[in-house]
């Protein structure tokens, strides 16, 4: 088979792509004229914690859902434990971005959490009190289990989230794919989530999320993605997340504020 | 009421009215959660051409050619919104403006570059419909129900109504899960490998043959109001999409009823000689329960509104 290099003239070992819970190449998605991704290859060590960083419009979530087969990528392959997509699905979860959907949709924090559980109660199977149950133990993992019987609707955006979050650990996944995960929530949201992930982790399981403030990849994430639309640099954050790199995707983008933070994280 | 009149005046109208209303109201409420509500209109306007190249097929003025190229009509009509929708990705609303004004203009000019002096196209009959007529002249009485010789003579909208809501309703009740789940989260629905795409375009369809139905039996008013009255009503009693269906199924029962028993003895009451059209009046009962929940339903609130509107 024909090997191609990645930009930094890397190519990751055929064992690292085979092993990986992700391995995408060549991937490139188009809305319009102009690719939203172009040519991007990703391999995602397992057990790690990755970020996916880039500035507004980059085609960070682009990039997520075109691997979650959402969008339909124009190229490329994507592989998820060594198979193709559709085989896998069951050992993915994912977190939409919160503004995604609209919550004033009638129904209750439980069965958006339930929800996580279709692919094993299938079309037609009984919601059982073990299935209830599973999914209060998920919101109980992210300080919800109080708001089980509450309209979606009349949560906070960080409860909001701490649902979504629910449901995908409800889905029970060895990958999890998180989009924006950190987006307009309070403080004690953020500090829940991050120990919910940290602790999918420990148990061995991988998690992918975009992410966009720079400022705490080092303390939640242990391995970085950049992307501009073009993959400008992948691996551990002491090797990807640096002043070049991050120059190279922001390009001059990046305002004197988070110029001073990221010189005083980078330090 | 005594049963020798009941049966083979009030009650067939009564229940097709209901039939239709519910088999409308019930994929009303996804339309509704799903921004798609209008497709009742659209779809009124659609079964034009349907309708009128029967016509010119079959050179029938006859109810199943007419129905059959409504249907096919309607359900072409919103396939092409779907798919207008997906690759333009354009919101649902502009999609089906497109497609219902240019189908609708199509069947104009379809009607005019024909002979249709053979062609009686009834505006009266397909806005109000005609529930007063579908009377049941062989019953007799409550006997009549399980009289067979009776039965054969029917108002054939009756059977062909009640068939179109146990469809719908199976429909519904069969992929309920994947169809609340990606009505919700399309996205998410997606990476469990729901057929979001198929879903949409079956309810769509689905609804598309709950519209000619009724529009046959009862007039496009019913359909329009059927598809967001009772639905938009429901959402206000309820935050649980389970129960909002429920409550969606007792205003539509409520309407039909209501408003047929109004519009046949309402003006009476008042003092006047005539009855009013009874669809007109199913609509105008749904209309007004829905302004009742509006003022006065438990769930009224949307979060997104400022606090304190």
């Amino acid at each position: 088979m024909l090997e191609l290099a990645t930009a930094d003239g890397r190519v990751p070992a055929d064992d690292a792509r085979k092993d990986s819970p992700l391995a995408v190449r060549g991937l490139t998605v188009s809305y319009g004229e102009k690719p939203a991704v172009f040519s991007v290859d990703m391999t995602v060590p397992k057990g790690s914690m990755t970020a996916i960083i880039g500035p507004n419009g980059a085609g960070k979530s682009t990039m997520l859902k075109a691997v979650l087969g959402i969008v339909k990528p124009l190229s490329g392959q994507v592989e998820v434990f060594g198979c193709p997509l559709a085989d896998q699905r069951a050992r993915i979860a994912y977190v939409p971005q919160r503004a995604s959907v609209d919550w004033d949709f009638p129904t209750r924090v439980i069965d958006v959490v339930l929800m996580g559980l279709y692919r094993e109660v299938g079309l037609l199977g009984r919601l059982r009190g073990a299935h209830v149950d599973r999914a209060r133990s998920c919101l109980d993992r992210v300080g919800m289990a109080a708001f089980a019987d509450r309209q979606i609707g009349q949560l906070s955006g960080g409860q909001q989230q701490r649902v979504f979050l629910a449901r995908a650990l409800a889905q029970d996944a060895d990958l999890y794919l998180l989009d924006e995960p950190f987006a307009g929530v309070d403080a004690a949201t953020e500090k829940a989530i991050i120990a919910v992930l940290k602790s999918l982790k420990s148990e061995g399981k991988t998690v992918v999320a975009v992410h966009h403030d720079l400022a705490t990849v080092r303390d939640y994430f242990d391995h970085v993605f950049l992307i501009n639309v073009r993959r400008i640099a992948e691996g551990p954050v002491d090797e990807a997340f640096t002043a070049e790199t991050l120059q190279e995707a922001y390009g001059g983008r990046l305002a004197s504020t988070q110029v001073d933070q990221l010189s005083a994280v980078l330090a | 009421m005594m049963g020798a009149e009941f049966v083979p005046l009030s009650l067939p109208p009564m229940l097709i009215g209901t039939f239709a209303a519910i088999a409308c109201a019930l994929p009303g409420n996804f339309l509704l959660l799903r921004r798609q509500a209008l497709i009742g209109d659209a779809i009124s306007h659609v079964v034009l051409p349907g309708i009128v190249a029967a016509f010119l097929l079959t050179g029938m003025v006859s109810t199943w050619p007419m129905m059959l190229g409504a249907m096919a009509a309607a359900v072409l009509a919103v396939l092409l919104i779907e798919t207008i929708r997906r690759l333009g990705k354009i919101e649902p609303g502009a999609a089906m403006g497109v497609i219902f004004t240019s189908m609708f203009a199509g069947g104009v000019l379809l009607l005019e570059m024909t002979d249709t002096s053979a062609v009686h196209l009834d505006v009266q009959h397909a806005l109000y419909g005609n529930l007063e007529s579908l009377i049941w002249l062989d019953a007799t009485g409550w006997s009549s129900l399980l009289d067979p010789d009776a039965l054969r003579y029917l108002p054939a909208e009756l059977p062909r109504m009640a068939i179109t809501l146990v469809v719908v309703a199976l429909f519904i009740a069969a992929i309920w899960r994947p169809l609340k789940i990606s009505t919700f989260d399309e996205g998410f629905a997606r990476t469990l490998g729901i057929p979001t795409g198929l879903i949409g375009m079956a309810l769509v369809t689905v609804a598309a043959v709950a519209a000619v139905a009724a529009f046959d039996a009862v007039g496009s008013i019913i359909v329009i109001a059927m598809f967001i009255c009772p639905p938009a009503a429901a959402r206000m009693m309820t935050n649980r999409l389970e129960r909002q269906i429920g409550w969606s199924v007792v205003f539509a029962t409520i309407s039909a009823v209501l408003g047929y028993v109004l519009a046949g003895y309402g003006p009476l009451w008042l003092g006047a000689q005539d009855a009013v059209s009874a669809a007109g009046m199913i609509a105008t009962v749904s209309g007004l329960i829905l302004g009742i929940t509006a003022l006065a339903g438990p769930c009224r609130t949307r979060s997104g509104a400022p606090e304190g509107a």
